[in-house]
């Protein structure tokens, strides 16, 4: 293959599993604490990207800003933006829709959390466009032009990488980092840790358990929200149910890498955006979800623990 | 406390009553009123709503007039605008829902053609007929086997060129005016896409040009640079897309953040302002055909024009509006024909059909006719270019 070609899909598949990983983090940790899949956790991601989009609107949609204005007031202040709506979205869900049914059998919250989906689309679709000055949201929502990523390209040699794509791979290591230190450096982190391990246990050494899963949503939902905008600014627009296919695709690779652990989320997220871009590169485009899809199930087939391996695996 | 059972039994009387007319509409209230029903099935919500929402008012429009200029042999019109949300699913929902109206004479719609398919025939059972004011699969008209068409909805019309004028159209204009002579085509493997992308790659490659790279994309996708990536590295001068605006705006947007700076070419699911909208300055110089001739160039087009905008709608008429006017005013013309002072809607219904067959008028859109298949008889077809926020017409013809 051509060298440019390689790099560019390489570049490609790098920013797509960013994406995905960033989303299969909220997945798996909901999941090692409470062995919840949270299907709702798709439109956390959804709520990200439209919480940012609302702290843009409520600035007055600024458009003529400088480089680092925009990239050091306007984008923090809209991933901030998102970030508490999709934590405020997910701890709701968790308080009403989740912790009613934590002692029910184990279909009852999962049914749940599809009907909070549906919900969370629904209610994007029919209520955001009706507070004035905001865009109709029935259908899709241009996203803001972010000065200096929006649009611009860094030619190394001839292979041509968007800022956006270095925004998303640079969002991924960032948020590894702080994830890490996290859960192995803080006191709660720890806590979380133990809860995952086991929660009877954990309760009976003084950690407020509640508090830990509501934690543990919180975490997911920032990654997400983090996600939702660079999703917005490297595909340029966003709709209420984007979250859908993209949360579909997280939990694809928070389970090739093993559910319930986190390094796995990353590493499924990674593995699932190269092959799904090589699979479009080497074979028609039309069959790129197949392949993605026929190697989770050769992994789950021959590593049912996943590429990682997952952490709880002997009570799912 | 006897006041209180008496509202609630008044209230009980008059939700018995709305539910009595729910479910014997066409006779209670013909019998009475004597109310001529036409509907519209389009999608009214979701991505492709700018569309829809320009075809229900269109036709909304044609009724208006219709009833200020005294109605149908003592019939008042009114529209029944249903939602598709551009699936078969629904759109056949919605076909049955009107089917069960005795007082429906005629349904405009669909937008989609792979709506189109389920809920044809679901109206042909009650012989209501259906007159599209935007479905372009050929198979609706002419059958599977192009080369030798054979009618297979007695009760569907078109007023717009199906694909296999509109794709070689685009091929021509590529070839010709810009002297294209290689083209990457990309579709969405809808019934409306791969077929536009077929007839026009057949074409394209009749006329001497080099089809570089035949891609697909998922619709769920939001996600294009691996297949643009791709595109990129066959080096064509023009993208031709098969699909409809929520995916060919990210598209052209992708692709020429990655720099694939050549223009993006597609059909009328493109002509929508939407478009500029969702892919900003990066549409800029992209082409989409569209049916019918630019508004601006008839007069009966511009009635139009002002009658809608003097109408105060909450959206513009979009790619189909103004066919959409037509549609309806071919089923009220129809209606005309057909309808006697002894006749109850339904009996007419075969009748209206027939008659439908052989309106001739000039409406918003040009001349309206129908031959054997049910295709309108002129069928023109524009070239639009997106410059700034608004599609500028390029190039018209006769199909």
């Amino acid at each position: 293959m051509d060298p440019t070609l390689f790099f560019e899909q390489v570049v490609n598949g790098l920013s797509l599993g960013s994406l995905y990983a960033l989303i299969a983090v909220g997945y798996t940790v909901v999941y090692g604490i409470i062995q919840l899949i949270n299907f709702a956790h798709g439109e956390i991601f959804m709520m990200g990207a439209f919480g940012a989009l609302t702290v843009y609107l409520v600035l007055g949609s600024p458009t003529d800003l400088s480089i680092p204005m925009a990239l050091c007031v306007l984008l923090p202040a809209m991933i901030l933006g998102g970030m508490v709506l999709a934590a405020g979205t997910a701890l709701i869900m968790e308080r009403f829709a989740y912790r009613p049914l934590r002692g029910a059998p184990r279909l009852a919250p999962l049914i749940s959390a599809i009907g909070v989906s549906v919900f969370l689309q629904e209610f994007m679709r029919l209520f955001y466009g009706r507070i004035p000055g905001f865009p109709d949201s029935k259908r899709g929502i241009a996203f803001p032009r972010i000065e200096g990523i929006t649009g611009n390209n860094i030619d190394i040699g001839s292979v041509s990488i968007k800022m956006s794509s270095i925004f998303t791979i640079a969002a991924l290591l960032i948020c590894t980092a702080a994830l890490w230190y996290y859960i192995n450096r803080t006191k709660t982190g720890r806590a979380m840790v133990a809860t995952s391990q086991d929660p009877d246990i954990a309760r009976l050494m003084g950690i407020d358990v509640d508090a830990v899963i509501m934690r543990a949503f919180v975490v997911g939902a920032a990654l997400a929200a983090i996600a939702g905008v660079a999703h917005g600014m490297y595909i340029g627009n966003i709709d209420f149910k984007m979250g859908f296919m993209a949360g579909l695709k997280a939990f694809t690779a928070a389970v090739l890498g093993g559910i319930g652990n986190i390094n796995g989320a990353l590493v499924g997220g990674l593995v699932l955006g190269m092959v799904e871009a090589f699979a479009a590169q080497l074979g028609p485009t039309a069959w790129k979800d197949v392949w993605a899809f026929v190697i989770l199930i050769l992994v789950l087939v021959f590593r049912p623990q996943g590429l990682v391996g997952a952490k709880v695996v002997n009570r799912a | 406390m006897k006041r209180k059972s008496l509202i609630v039994g008044a209230a009980a009387l008059a939700l018995l009553a709305t539910m009595a007319g729910c479910g014997t509409r066409g006779e209670a209230s013909s019998a009475e009123e004597k109310i001529l029903t036409i509907g519209v099935i389009a999608p009214l919500t979701g991505d492709l709503s700018p569309f829809g929402k320009g075809i229900q008012y269109g036709a909304q429009l044609a009724v208006d007039q219709a009833n200020a200029a005294g109605g149908i042999a003592g019939y008042t019109l009114q529209l029944s605008p249903q939602d598709d949300q551009a699936t078969p699913d629904v759109g056949k929902n919605a076909a049955t829902l009107l089917a069960g109206d005795d007082t429906v004479i005629g349904v405009v719609g669909t937008m989609n053609s792979s709506v189109a398919q389920p809920v044809i025939p679901v109206l042909g059972a009650a012989n209501i007929p259906m007159v599209s004011p935007a479905n372009t699969s050929p198979a609706l008209t002419k059958g599977d086997d192009l080369t030798n068409p054979t009618r297979p909805n007695v009760n569907f019309f078109r007023l717009c060129a199906s694909d296999d004028k509109q794709g070689p159209f685009a091929a021509k204009y590529l070839y010709e005016n810009l002297g294209i002579k290689t083209v990457a085509t990309v579709h969405d493997k809808k019934v409306y896409g791969q077929g536009l992308v077929e007839q026009f790659s057949a074409a394209f490659e009749a006329l001497g040009g080099t089809v570089v790279a035949a891609e697909t994309i998922n619709p769920d996708d939001k996600d294009y640079n691996t297949v643009i990536t791709k595109l990129k590295a066959a080096n064509p001068e023009a993208i031709y897309y098969g699909g409809e605006v929520p995916q060919a705006a990210p598209l052209s947007s992708q692709a020429k953040a990655a720099g694939l700076t050549v223009p993006l070419m597609g059909g009328d699911g493109l002509y929508d302002t939407n478009y500029m909208e969702l892919a900003g300055a990066a549409a800029e110089g992209d082409l989409a055909t569209s049916v019918g001739a630019p508004t601006e160039t008839l007069t009966t087009a511009q009635e139009f024009r002002a009658a809608y905008e003097a109408a105060g709608f909450d959206s513009g008429w979009s790619a189909y509006g103004a066919y959409a006017y037509d549609s309806a005013n071919v089923i009220i013309a129809a209606a005309k024909e057909a309808l006697t002072e002894g006749t109850t809607p339904k009996d007419a219904r075969p009748a209206i059909i027939e008659a439908i067959g052989k309106v001739n008028f000039t409406g918003a859109t040009g001349s309206v006719s129908f031959d054997a298949l049910g295709d309108n008889n002129y069928l023109v077809l524009t070239v639009y270019k997106a410059e700034g926020p608004a599609w500028v017409a390029v190039e018209s013809g006769e199909a």
